[in-house]
């Protein structure tokens, strides 16, 4: 069957021949290679994606489910040229190390601070509780995150 | 050995000291980095593995027709098909490569497959048909260690084997098998050159070792092979040994065409090594001062089937089994078991993790028995420089700042006794009731050697040209994520005199060998080895040039421009350098000599909150300083230090691979937990830096040792906190609750 929805904002129409996840799909149909898929059972957030305004694991969504909805991955959530504010914080903050789950934590970092310009350290916390990162013990994420609501580091 | 001859630091923008921006942090960020999950060739196949469901198994026969009846399936190979050595290893080749008589561990991979996509690829290998007639499994080390199924058997005596103290504390403790976890599984491709060679992009910690393996399995000369540094996500142990490196290529050449394999979670956790389990016991006496006088220890630990690192492993948990403590009467016995159970390797701390929880949990009961704060015991025997090593006898002549991390461990501020409602056991769920819960304070301290040990030849090759763009660094040194990619560039930066240089990873077939991304080396060896290359090739500008300075502008002599860097650059400058540590020794029948090239301290103090009700834990902060040389890049130094010791605090409050009867229970990320954000901890480190004798700038590697004491400080708190006896990490609810 084929499914259409949006990616990034452009009408795409994918090849789905059998149950397969929307992350599979992404990666291996699509070219978007930027969701990673870590443990395909929606426990550690690298394959966050924002479907019609909500976030989610992609590798948890049916490609089919994405019939004409809205969906948005790392690749849109970046600027044509550069980093966006979430981006750039943790860029800065040294919050990248093997980076694998740094496209996840982008896409749930933004999604919090779309709703919540200003969050504390706890909300901070329960809103990236679904991204496992194994290498830098969250300490710089954290850091990166709260310069960006402006709290002091 | 080629050593450093060392020089001023060059001042420059981005040089040593400094925390420039990583160079990969932007692709990484905008989701634009290519990891070896994320290869992808023109008509290339996907590959997939069959493996046994036994942990133990003759294999009576293998029926590959089923598989190869699947339409898009283009090859399936077994054990016969593998062209040249039958076997590989890191150490000692004895795993097959595809196991053909015997099965000896649950998810030995028996077949490989390659097909048109990835979920014909794996319909196609759990079609191949393989008979099995059951074995019994050896899965008990104690049992293995009785009929002398063992890697490797260690024994250590020093000194008077007949002193005693009248103060003694005797301990039997356990570790549960901890996995790497990295966020990125096993993948690579290979793509066949069309003239019976091979080009491997695949997840690797070494890519010369591989290489040197891959060779000899397909029966193929070295230059028909090239294995390329590839985009990794993290390793922490679990990408030194060969996995599925030599299935590509044995894929890729049958078929003719690129084949790709990506493992899934589950499989990832049959397919690399994990860490030790261990048991041990243990007996420390001291006089009534708390000074020891004799530590005894035994020491168990399980390699599972095959060899992997279990001899080096092993030795290291000999070798650092008293911590950095003084004494002059030691006896270790050591013993590496071969069993059933999934092969154990290289993991983050490597040997020295294990002991030391048995250790601090040691020199903790010592204390009480005395009256004594457990700093001021541990004071009381720190190992300092010119101190010899109470195991081994080495003369320790690198800077060991026991005493300076207690001191520093101490003048760290405690948290409030006040946590907010996230800081609470069971987070902000309210599974806790702010009441129930008590506070508890631990510390600890560890050490470990840096580099490789036991006479081994540790070298890393590097080089370094100056181009239009600036210097270039090449190397075959994998980026973990650790930052090496932005250490290399500050070091040729500061030796150099050019502010613009970055590192390029190049092939096999391009550099000579940088060794292994682990032991804590690369910093000290791949940064030696550029260190050098970049002094060479300044000397050897400046002397060429009659001049006397070199910067980003080019060649001044008594301040005035002799040669701009635009025509230097089109001379065709650069220097390669082959770096090695100083020699160590193999050890004697009794463990004694200097086995080991540096040494590393750290120290953690943990802060707990505890309901013993529930037996649940938050640890609310780890505070730490180590010795770390000289940090080249302090902000990198941070994030080894934040990430190890939340693999640290995993190790003490959640992180096990349960396998019972030879199979594995918890396979994946449901039930193996991993720390959170909201099971960090707040962490402040002080860096220690008293410069070390033979790395770039007097660094230090920093890896492991967050590991090491972290885990030992936690369950320090806990036991702080509940007075409970707590010898086995991890530490579950029912271990405090009932």
């Amino acid at each position: 069957m084929m499914v259409s929805f949006t990616l990034n904002g452009s009408a795409v129409t994918a090849r789905v021949q059998h149950p397969v996840s929307l992350l599979d799909v992404l990666r291996d149909e699509l070219d978007l290679r930027g969701s990673k898929g870590a443990c395909h059972q929606g426990e550690c957030g690298s394959c966050s994606i924002m479907l019609d305004g909500e976030l989610v694991c992609s590798c948890l969504v049916m490609a089919a489910d994405a019939e004409g909805s809205e969906v948005v991955t790392i690749e849109g959530l970046s600027p044509a040229d550069g980093l966006s504010p979430v981006q750039e914080a943790m860029h800065r903050a040294g919050a990248v190390q093997c980076g694998f789950c740094t496209p996840g934590i982008v896409v749930a970092a933004a999604e919090l601070f779309d709703r919540n310009p200003r969050p504390t350290n706890t909300e901070i916390r329960e809103a990236l509780a679904g991204n496992i990162c194994r290498c830098t013990g969250y300490s710089a994420i954290v850091r990166a995150l709260e310069s960006l609501a402006g709290h002091s580091a | 050995m080629t050593a450093i001859t060392r020089v001023r630091r060059v001042e420059v923008s981005g040089g040593v000291g400094e925390s420039p921006l990583r160079p990969d942090g932007v692709p990484k960020l905008r989701g634009e980095f290519d990891y070896a999950s994320d290869l992808w060739s023109e008509g290339m196949l996907w590959g997939a593995t069959t493996r046994s469901p036994h942990p133990h198994a003759r294999v009576v026969s293998v029926d590959i027709a089923p598989a190869l009846a699947i339409g898009g399936v283009h090859a399936v190979l077994t054990a016969g098909d593998v062209p040249g050595r039958p076997v590989f290893g890191l150490e000692h080749p004895d795993q097959p490569v595809l196991a053909s008589e015997v099965v000896r561990y649950w998810g030995e991979p028996v077949a490989i497959v390659a097909a048109e996509d990835e979920d014909t690829a794996r319909a196609a290998a759990a079609a191949v048909r393989v008979e099995y007639e059951e074995l019994e499994p050896l899965i008990d080390p104690e049992a293995a260690d009785a009929v002398d199924s063992v890697f490797r058997r260690m024994r250590i005596r020093r000194g008077d084997q007949s002193a005693d103290g009248p103060v003694v504390v005797e301990g039997y403790y356990e570790v549960g098998t901890q996995d790497q976890a990295p966020l990125g599984t096993e993948a690579g491709l290979a793509v066949p050159d069309g003239q019976g060679g091979v080009d491997l992009y695949a997840t690797s910690q070494f890519v010369h070792v591989d290489h040197e393996q891959v060779v000899a399995s397909l029966g193929i000369p070295e230059d028909q092979v090239r294995a390329h540094p590839t985009g990794i996500g993290g390793a922490f142990g679990a990408r030194e040994d060969v996995n599925l490196h030599i299935h590509l290529c044995m894929l890729a050449l049958h078929t003719g065409q690129p084949v790709k394999m990506v493992y899934r979670r589950s499989e990832s956790f049959t397919g690399h090594v994990h860490r030790h389990p261990a048991r041990m016991w243990y007996r420390h006496e001291a006089d009534d001062d708390g000074r020891l006088v004799r530590v005894e220890a035994k020491i168990l630990i399980d390699g599972g089937a095959y060899a992997s690192t279990t001899a080096a492993v092993l030795a290291n948990a000999c070798y650092f089994a008293v911590g950095p403590y003084r004494c002059d009467s030691v006896s270790v016995d050591g013993t590496g078991a071969k069993t059933n159970n999934p092969p154990c390797g290289a993991m983050r701390g490597f040997g020295a993790v294990q002991v030391c929880f048995a250790y601090e949990t040691q020199m903790d009961r010592l204390a009480e028995r005395l009256g004594l704060d457990p700093l001021e015991v541990r004071r009381r025997n720190g190992l300092a420089t010119g101190d010899r090593m109470p195991t081994t006898g080495q003369l320790i002549e690198t800077p060991l700042p026991v005493s300076e991390v207690i001191d520093s461990l101490l003048s760290m501020p405690m948290p409030d006794e006040a946590s907010g409602v996230s800081g609470l056991p069971g987070g902000s769920g309210l599974t806790t009731e702010a009441e129930n819960v008590t506070r508890g304070v631990g510390y600890a301290l560890g050490i470990k050697n840096l580099g490789f040990s036991e006479g081994a030849d540790d070298y890393a090759q590097a080089r370094v040209r100056l181009t239009e763009q600036g210097a270039v660094v090449e190397t075959a040194a994998i980026e973990v994520g650790q930052g090496l990619v932005a250490v290399l560039a500050q070091i040729v930066r500061s030796v150099l005199g050019v502010s613009s240089a970055e590192v390029r990873h190049v092939d096999t077939s391009r550099i000579g060998s940088a060794g292994s991304s682990s032991a804590s080396r690369q910093t000290q060896m791949s940064g030696g080895a550029a260190y050098e290359a970049a002094r060479r090739l300044r000397q050897r500008i400046l002397d060429g040039h009659d001049g006397d300075e070199l910067d980003d502008r080019g060649v001044h002599r008594a301040g005035r421009l002799v040669m701009p860097m635009s025509r230097l650059a089109a001379e065709g400058w650069e220097e390669t350098v082959t770096f090695r540590h100083p020699p160590t020794t193999e050890t004697d029948e009794d463990g004694q000599g200097s086995p080991h090239a540096d040494f590393a301290v750290a120290g953690h103090r943990a802060v707990v909150e505890v309901d013993s009700e529930l037996g649940l834990v938050r640890v609310i902060r780890v505070d730490t300083a180590q010795d770390v040389g000289k940090a080249i890049n302090p902000e990198s130094v941070r994030g080894q230090i934040e990430g190890g010791i939340l693999q640290g605090v995993g190790l003490a409050v959640m992180e096990e691979l349960i396998i019972e009867g030879g199979r594995m229970k918890n396979p994946n990320f449901t039930d193996y937990l991993l720390p959170t954000i909201l099971d960090a901890p707040d962490v402040e480190a002080l860096l220690l830096e008293q410069e070390g004798s033979w790395g770039p700038f007097g660094a230090k590697g920093v890896g492991e040792p967050p590991t090491i004491s972290s885990t030992a400080a936690v369950v320090a708190a806990i036991r702080d906190a509940t007075g409970r006896a707590l010898v086995r990490v991890p530490v579950r609810p029912e271990d405090i609750a009932l």
